[in-house]
């Protein structure tokens, strides 16, 4: 079967100055521009976006579901990866 | 809060309790129909207010015919934020107009119990959805129109009016951007999408030249500082529509004769239609509370 859908785009939402670009969903356009209009018109009319990334998905590469093991293993036997054994001196400010 | 014609208003038309007048369709160079909302008379704001509340709430039912019905989902969600903004500014524009007429009508009495005489619409924004092309095609001229004309009327003396213009200007601005690529994308594009937009363009081409008509209502709106002289806009939007339609390698057509009339009342057959449909909750459940 031919796939007649148009190519598929990422969309990222940023909502205030300074805060990161999330991902927000996908939608279908056949360039950038009307990647941007539909991705406006779909996940940035409500709220609060500030600015927009479209991505092309198939410019995405991704981990697999066999990557699993290997690449997110937390390692719990390996607590010396984990930070909680500083303390954090005195004078400096916990965010 | 209640709908119809407070007391003192002629007895006819929507929401009156008198046997219904009978209204001669009015042939497209006919006698204008008089209503109690046609020409400048003693209220020449509320006049314009309603022209330019009627464009947007008439075209803005247009594109909601396509909810449900668009090309793909994207345009089909871009189709009714469009509608949904051109109603967000007949509901300001209208809002506005009642408080001028001070006769106790709100905006949705003049948005659901106005008849088609009574609507100062241009024919441009009534006719039928066609098919996707048309639609955009007719979006275009008008977003074109809109995009020049809204920003002059930012500039009005009176201040809600300006108010309103502002707000509505940055929607605008989106919707010719839509537009215009779609025009660019649909010209440029098959054969088949080529031949529509053209064939859309030539007609509608001779329902424009009423977007720029002027008359007493108008002038005496400009003369106060209120309102825009759309004869000067002319050749800003001619430029627009001739630099994207080349682009889209579509011809301009020919300046020929041009249709009028809605700014008076006089409709196509087209616009009773709609009506029918978008008013016939309202009058099916008069006074009804969501």
């Amino acid at each position: 079967m031919t796939d007649t859908q148009w190519p598929l785009w990422e969309v990222f939402t940023q909502e205030g100055q300074g805060a990161p670009h999330e991902h927000a969903g996908s939608v279908h356009a056949v360039d950038a521009e009307q990647a941007l209009q539909n991705a406006r018109d779909v996940y940035a009319r409500r709220g609060k976006v500030v600015s927009l990334w479209v991505v092309p998905s198939i410019a995405i590469s991704a981990s697999t579901p066999e990557d699993v093991g290997p690449f997110f293993d937390p390692g719990n036997d390996k607590p010396y990866r984990h930070p909680q054994f500083y303390k954090v001196p005195r004078g400096v400010r916990v965010y | 809060m209640g709908y119809g014609n407070a007391p003192d208003e002629p007895e006819f038309g929507a929401g009156s309790d008198a046997p219904a007048r009978v209204v001669p369709d009015a042939p497209a160079a006919g006698p204008v129909v008089r209503t109690h909302t046609s020409g400048p008379g003693d209220n020449a704001l509320f006049e314009y207010l309603l022209r330019l509340g009627d464009d947007r709430l008439i075209l803005g039912q247009r594109l909601a015919e396509w909810c449900g019905h668009g090309p793909i989902l994207e345009e089909d969600i871009a189709l009714a934020n469009v509608s949904l903004d051109l109603f967000g500014h007949a509901t300001l524009l209208l809002k506005l107009a009642a408080e001028v007429e001070g006769n106790g009508r709100d905006e949705d009495a003049l948005a659901f119990l106005r008849d088609a005489v009574e609507l100062r619409n241009v024919q441009l924004v009534e006719l039928p959805r066609g098919d996707f092309g048309f639609t955009i095609a007719r979006q275009f001229l008008f977003d074109a129109f809109g995009e020049l004309y809204f920003a002059a009327l930012a500039r009005s003396t009176h201040e809600a009016l300006a108010g309103i213009a502002a707000k509505a200007h940055k929607e605008i601005r989106y919707h010719l951007r839509h537009s215009t690529d779609w025009v660019l994308k649909l010209g440029d594009g098959t054969p088949e999408s080529h031949a529509r937009m053209q064939r859309a363009f030539d007609e509608l081409w001779r329902f424009t030249g009423e977007l720029f008509a002027m008359d007493d209502v108008d002038r005496a709106m400009v003369e106060q500082g209120i309102g825009v002289d759309a004869s000067t806009l002319r050749g800003a939007w001619r430029d627009r529509v001739n630099a994207v339609l080349a682009e889209a390698t579509l011809r301009v057509p020919d300046d020929g004769y041009m249709v009028g009339g809605g700014r008076l009342g006089r409709h196509t057959e087209f616009l009773g239609h709609l009506l029918a449909e978008m008013q016939s909750v309202v009058r099916a459940h008069p006074g009804a509370q969501w």
